[in-house]
This record gives structure tokens, C-alpha cells and sequence, in this order.
């Protein structure tokens, strides 16, 4: 009988997921990476919808995992957009290179 | 009380009609504008003419109540219209003269630049007129009061970028000026009106069931047998003399008389209605609507009596002197509203009223006539620069004559009936503060009634008669008589100023009409005994106030007939009392510098410099100040570096899971 996982290895792993996920964000400069960061983010989110689906037998987890997937996927179409634009006018995507909206 | 449907016609037609004139008048024709105008007013005068007579064959007063305007805090106020026969003299009487004086304007004010706006303010006037007196409470009466005030200030300076000529040809007060002169004159009087309606809602709202406290009905049913338990008599005399107060400004009587003549500035017709015969006469009209009141105050009924007797001598005097035609009849005009209030304020309700019905007929008539001689005349005013104008105004020189004679109290013009009356009246009036009141203002009042015929006689002499003196001012053009719209209301106003008197016939003579008549609407004093004086000492007053006129009319034909040298050799005798006297008391310099040049002074250092600059300004910009330091200080936080950002929007999450937490360990 092999070893299965309970429900709160699945919460740890999520736990884990998301803060390296936000030392992600928190700590680099580069806009791509801080993207793929939000995405740890929010996939730790989902792992958890998934996880507590099952524990409680309750679909309700999975469709809102699959929102959360949709809502991903346009952020990431938007986000990467902006990126794109910011690179062309400024050959960078350093975020500390975008700083004009201050005082 | 009779309820009917059609009272609230009266004040709306005239409305109506400054609406259309406002609104379709620059479309129109003048002469279009004045005639709708004009109809609008007659239909009014029709109305009230059909509301006399369900008067006086029911008699008794008519009421419309239209709705309900505010019931608050207890106090219910209908906008309602009481037509009883008091209203009734004033209603025929406003709309009537009104109606003449519309016809009137129409050649007057057919060259302006804007008929239609003289039109609109002067249908306006009527309507606020027929609120003053068709109201059937305070505070209906209270807005038509404030409406003529309004309308008079609009008219005063209706050529608003004149100025009145002085006798010698300068420049005088500006007629915007004079205007505002007038309004905020009258806003002084109208505080004291306002204050006395505050008071009698505080003092009798309590014994009122429905609230309509400021009803006339009501009020006078309070009254009825007397002051009411629990009221002091002082409470009623200080509402009769804050009423009072009203009445000076809004009728011209000391202290506040000022205005009205700088009210002059305004077009002729305009003093004619407005200052003359209608809006002036409303604190009279007041006075007698609240009656009830006044006869239970011997101190109130002194102070109106005493204000009109002083009134009547003090305008009498000015007007001996004053070249401006319009100025002398002005200030006749102030002395003849002080003989009203001597009449009123002696609860001879009666005769003062009568004598404001026969003053409304002469004196229109007169101002009518100055009209068309200052219309003939090519705009002058002064009397030293006309004569001899009888040949050229044949007509306007004879119906100026009849009011002359009238207001001068010659039996059988009507101002003979009505002034003599209030003499009479006064004569045999008994004043528990001050027994010989009567006699002392009836000696004023004959004083005054001398005056009176001397001056007006001057004003014919020097106008109409004598040596021709207005060549150099109309450099060979002659002065020419005035179109039949002009003349008609002349004539009419002249028959109504000689018959009109017949009404209150003496007793000795016959029945006085107008008395009986307006019996069920004022309340009379009861009777006092002892006191009542025979038919011989009639005939003998009467004999003597016509001698009286017969020697003022006599001394000024004597002095001014023929451009005699005397009135020059009494200027030269006299230059000091003269010279007072022209210059009208100095009263206007006491007052500029008594009350406005240190209230302007303290409104300007003080409130403006002072108060408004540095206090609510000061508030003002401090608050934004401190709302710009504020910002200062925080828009540091704005880094525009999306890693600040990121960190707060951390920092709020852990805050918001931190206080979930607390708050589920606090629950559990």
C-alpha cells in the first residue's frame, strides 16, 4: 500500500508555493519574472481550491480553480501586453525604470 | 363669512398680465402692451366690482381659501382671501385708480425703450397690492406688503441709469439710487412688522385650536370681548406699535418718511399709483384691518395720532418752499398721509379711510396732471420756470384746479368731507393717557389744513397762472396738452375727486354712507359719555377749517398771483427758516450722519476689513491650508515604484488575516 497525501500536505505545499511566489514579487526587478511569480501565486491558490474540493467531496472548488485559470490567462495576455509596450519605449523591463506615475 | 370661488381672480389677472407683458411685450407694439396691461387691470376692477356688490347685498364679508400654504410647528397658514367691506373700499379703489392710471401710461411711456417692462412691473404692482389687502391672514398680507416694496423699488429706478434734476439744473440723486433709497427704508419699517407678526404668534398661538392664528377672523374673534385672560395689555400695545413701525416706512410717516420723496424719480404714473394713491396708503389700510387691536391701546392709538398729527405739520411746512412740481406734491402727499393716521389712530376708522379713498381720486389726479405738464413742458419740473400755462393745457389746468380745491378742503369737493371729518373726529376724541390729545392734534391738524391751501395754491399760481417764464427752457417750442389717453383718466379722476365726498356726509346733514358701510369691518371704541358735543359746535368747526383753507387759498393768490415781489422780499426777510425749510430739515444730512456714514464705517472697517477679511476668510483659507499640508505630507508615500506598492498591499493582507484571526480566536 503505497503512501498517499492528506489534506494538509497539499495546504503546506500550497502554504510554500505562495510565499515563494510573493518573495517572488517582493524581491525582483525584472517584470517577466515578477509575472511568473503572481502565477505561483495564484496556482498555490488553485492547489488549495483542488484540495479542499476533494476533502469535502464538494465540486465547487474545481469550477473556481478553472476561473481562476481563465482569469489567469487574461491577466497574463493583458500584463504581458503592457510589458511588451513598456520594453518598446523604454528597451527595459526593470520595474524600478518605471517610475514616472509619483509625485 | 360666505365662501365663494372667484376672489383669488383679482390679485391673478394682474399677474398674468406681467407675465404676458413680460414675455410677449418686446414682440409688441407699446401701445399693445399698454392696452393689455391695462385690460388685464380692468378685468381685476370687474371682479371686485362683482364682489362689492355680493357684499353688499349679502352683507356680509366674502372668503376664498385656495389651499393650505404651510402648516408647521402648530401654526397653519392658508393662502386664503378675505373680501369684507373694508377690502372692498381698497380693492375698488386700487384696482379702479390703478385702471386709469394704466390707460393713463400708455401715452405717457409710449417713447421708452421698454413699455413692455414698465407694463410688467406696473401689473406686478397691482398684483402685490391686491394680496396686501385681499389677504384674509398676516402673512399673505405680509407678501403683497413686500411685493409693493419690491415693484416700488423696480419702478423708482426704472430709468435706471438717470438722475433726478434739481431745481437749479444739476444733477441730483441717481434713480437707482433713490430706488434702493426706498427699498431699504422700507425693509426698516417691515422689521417691524415682521417682529409684531412673530409676536402675536407667540402670544396667541396657544388659545387657537387649528393654528390659523394669523387669520384676521380669528384674531378678531380673540379680541371680541376684549383682551384675552393671561395677555397683558403691554403684549397688545407692543404689537400695535411694532405694526406701527411697519406703517411708517411702507406710508411715509416720521421718522421714516425719507423716501418717498426721492421716490419722485421714478415716472410720473408711477407716483401717481404707487405714490400717491395706493402702496403709500397700505399702513393706513393696516392700521384698520387690525383695528381690534388698536382700540384696546390708549398709549398706540396717541402714538399713530400723534405720528400723523406731527407728520401733517412737519411735510406741510416743507412743501411751502420746493420748486420741483413733483417734489411739493410729494411731500403733500406725506402730510396728507399723516392726517389718515391721525384719523386711524383715533379709532375713527371710518373717516381715515374715507380720507384715504378721497386722497387716492385727488391726489392721482394731481400727480396725473403734474404728468402732463412735465409731458408738455419737454421733462421740466420747476415751478419757477413755468406760469401761465392755462392757455396752452386747458384741460389738464382744470381738473389740476379740482384736485387743488379738494385737497385743499373747499366745500363740496370731496376733501373737504373727508378732512373735516377727521378734524371733527379729533376734536371729539377722549385719550385716557392724555385727555387733551384730541384738541391739540386737532389744532395741529387745522395748522396743517392752512398749509395745505397755501401751498397748493402756490403750486397753481406759479404753474398755471401769472407771467409766461418757460421760454428759456423750451427755447420757442410751446408746451402742448396731452393725448385723450392722458386727458380721459383726467377727467374722470376729476369728476370722482368733486362727487366723491357726498358719500360721508356729516351727521348733521345726513346719512355718512361710507361710515355705515364700513361699520361690520373695523371695531369702533365703545362711546364715550359726557362727551359728545352738539350740532352748533359742528356747524361752527366746519365754518372755521373752511375759513381756514379760504386763507391759505387767499394768501397764496395774494403773494404769487402776479408775480408779486413778496415771496422774494419774505426769502430775503427770513433766509435762515427759508433756507431749512428748502433744504427740508436737514434731514436727510442727519440722517447720513447719524445712522448711515458710521454704519457704513463700521461695515466697512469692522465687518468687511475686519471681521469678513480676517475671520471668515481667515477660516476659510485656513482650512484649505491645512488640507494642502496634509497633502504635502502624505504624497511622499506615492513612490511610483510598483515594489512600494506591492509591499503596502502585503502589509494590508497580513493586517486583514491578522485581524480575521483575532477576531475567530476572540469568537471561539
Amino acid at each position: 500500500m503505497s503512501w498517499l497525501p492528506e489534506l494538509q500536505h497539499y495546504v503546506l505545499l500550497a502554504t510554500a508555493l505562495f510565499f515563494i511566489g510573493l518573495i517572488g514579487v517582493l524581491t525582483r526587478r525584472n517584470a517577466i519574472v515578477i509575472f511568473m511569480s503572481i502565477e505561483l501565486m495564484l496556482n498555490a491558490a488553485n492547489l488549495c481550491f483542488v484540495a479542499f474540493s476533494r476533502y469535502l467531496g464538494s465540486p465547487v472548488g474545481h469550477l473556481f480553480s478553472f476561473m481562476v485559470m481563465v482569469v489567469a490567462a487574461c491577466e497574463v495576455a493583458v500584463g504581458l501586453a503592457i510589458i511588451v509596450l513598456i520594453f518598446r519605449e523604454r528597451r527595459s523591463v526593470n520595474v524600478d525604470d518605471v517610475n514616472i506615475m509619483r509625485w | 363669512m360666505h365662501s365663494v370661488s372667484y376672489l383669488q381672480y383679482i390679485p391673478l389677472f394682474p399677474l398674468l398680465g406681467a407675465l404676458l407683458c413680460a414675455v410677449l411685450g418686446p414682440r409688441l407694439k407699446p401701445a399693445a402692451v399698454g392696452a393689455l396691461a391695462t385690460v388685464m387691470v380692468g378685468a381685476s376692477f370687474a371682479v371686485s366690482v362683482a364682489a362689492f356688490f355680493e357684499v353688499r347685498s349679502g352683507h356680509q364679508a366674502l372668503q376664498t381659501v385656495l389651499y393650505t400654504w404651510n402648516a408647521l410647528g402648530g401654526l397653519t397658514v392658508d393662502v386664503g382671501f378675505l373680501f369684507d367691506q373694508l377690502s372692498a373700499v381698497m380693492a375698488l379703489v386700487v384696482t379702479g385708480v390703478s385702471t386709469l392710471i394704466h390707460l393713463y401710461s400708455i401715452g405717457y411711456i409710449a417713447h421708452d425703450r421698454s413699455p413692455w417692462r414698465f407694463f410688467s412691473y406696473l401689473n406686478l404692482f397691482v398684483f402685490s397690492m391686491a394680496l396686501l389687502i385681499l389677504g384674509n391672514n398676516l402673512l399673505v398680507m405680509f407678501v403683497g406688503w413686500e411685493g409693493v416694496g419690491l415693484c416700488s423699488y423696480l419702478l423708482i429706478g426704472f430709468w435706471y441709469d438717470g438722475w433726478m434734476k434739481e431745481p437749479g439744473g444739476q444733477r441730483g440723486m441717481a434713480n437707482s439710487v433713490a430706488g434702493m433709497k426706498a427699498f431699504v427704508v422700507n425693509r426698516i419699517g417691515d422689521f417691524g412688522f415682521l417682529l409684531a407678526i412673530f409676536l402675536i404668534v407667540v402670544t396667541f398661538l396657544p388659545k387657537v385650536a387649528d393654528g390659523r392664528v394669523l387669520d384676521f377672523a380669528v384674531l378678531r374673534a380673540l379680541m371680541e370681548g376684549g383682551i384675552p385672560s393671561g395677555i397683558g395689555l403691554g403684549i397688545i400695545t407692543t404689537i400695535c406699535l411694532l405694526l406701527f413701525v411697519g406703517a411708517t416706512g411702507k406710508s411715509a410717516q416720521l421718522p421714516l418718511y425719507v423716501w418717498l420723496p426721492d421716490a419722485m424719480a421714478g415716472p410720473t404714473p408711477v407716483s401717481a399709483l404707487i405714490h400717491a394713491a395706493t402702496m403709500v396708503t397700505a399702513g393706513v389700510y393696516m392700521v384698520a384691518r387690525m383695528s381690534f387691536f388698536y382700540i384696546q391701546s390708549p398709549t398706540a392709538q396717541l402714538v399713530v395720532a400723534g405720528v400723523g398729527a406731527a407728520t401733517a405739520l412737519f411735510a406741510a411746512t416743507i412743501g411751502l418752499v420746493q420748486r420741483d412740481i413733483k417734489k411739493v406734491l410729494a411731500y403733500s402727499t406725506v402730510s396728507q398721509l399723516g392726517y389718515m393716521f391721525i384719523g386711524v389712530g383715533m379709532c375713527a376708522y371710518s373717516a381715515g379711510v374715507f380720507h384715504l379713498t378721497t386722497h387716492a381720486f385727488f391726489k392721482a389726479l394731481l400727480f396725473l396732471g403734474a404728468g402732463s405738464v412735465i409731458h408738455g413742458m419737454h421733462e421740466e419740473q420747476d415751478i419757477y420756470r413755468m406760469g401761465g400755462l392755462k392757455k396752452y393745457m386747458p384741460l389738464t389746468y382744470w381738473t389740476f384746479l379740482v384736485a387743488t380745491i379738494a385737497i385743499a378742503g373747499i366745500w363740496p369737493f370731496a376733501g373737504f368731507f373727508s378732512k373735516d371729518e377727521i378734524l371733527w373726529q379729533a376734536f371729539n376724541y377722549h385719550n385716557e393717557v392724555f385727555p387733551e390729545a384730541g384738541r391739540v392734534i386737532w389744532a395741529v391738524g387745522l395748522t396743517g389744513a392752512l398749509l395745505t391751501a397755501f401751498y397748493m395754491f402756490r403750486l397753481v399760481a406759479l404753474t398755471f397762472w401769472g407771467p409766461e417764464r418757460f421760454h428759456e427752457v423750451l427755447h420757442g417750442k410751446h408746451p402742448h396738452e396731452s393725448p385723450w389717453t392722458m386727458t380721459l383718466p383726467l377727467t374722470v379722476l376729476a369728476v370722482l375727486s368733486f362727487g366723491a365726498g357726498w358719500l360721508a356726509m356729516p351727521h348733521i346733514w345726513g346719512p355718512n354712507l361710507f361710515h355705515h358701510w364700513l361699520e361690520p369691518a373695523v371695531a369702533a371704541l365703545p362711546p364715550v359719555g359726557g362727551h359728545h358735543s352738539g350740532p352748533g359746535l359742528e356747524w361752527g368747526l366746519m365754518i372755521l377749517s373752511m375759513g381756514i383753507a379760504g386763507l391759505g387759498i387767499a394768501s397764496a393768490m395774494g403773494f404769487y398771483r402776479q408775480d408779486a415781489p413778496l415771496p422774494t422780499r419774505m426769502k430775503a426777510a427770513f433766509p435762515g427758516l427759508y433756507r431749512v425749510l428748502y433744504q427740508k430739515y436737514y434731514v436727510d444730512e442727519l440722517y447720513d450722519t447719524a445712522v448711515i456714514r458710521p454704519l457704513v464705517s463700521v461695515s466697512r472697517g469692522f465687518l468687511w476689513k475686519f471681521f469678513d477679511v480676517n475671520v471668515i476668510d481667515g477660516t476659510v483659507n485656513g482650512l484649505a491650508s491645512a488640507v494642502r499640508l496634509c497633502g504635502m505630507a502624505l504624497r511622499r508615500l506615492q513612490t511610483g515604484l510598483v515594489h512600494t506598492y506591492a509591499y503596502f498591499i502585503v502589509l494590508g493582507a497580513l493586517a486583514f488575516v491578522f485581524y480575521v484571526m483575532m477576531m475567530l480566536s476572540k469568537g471561539l
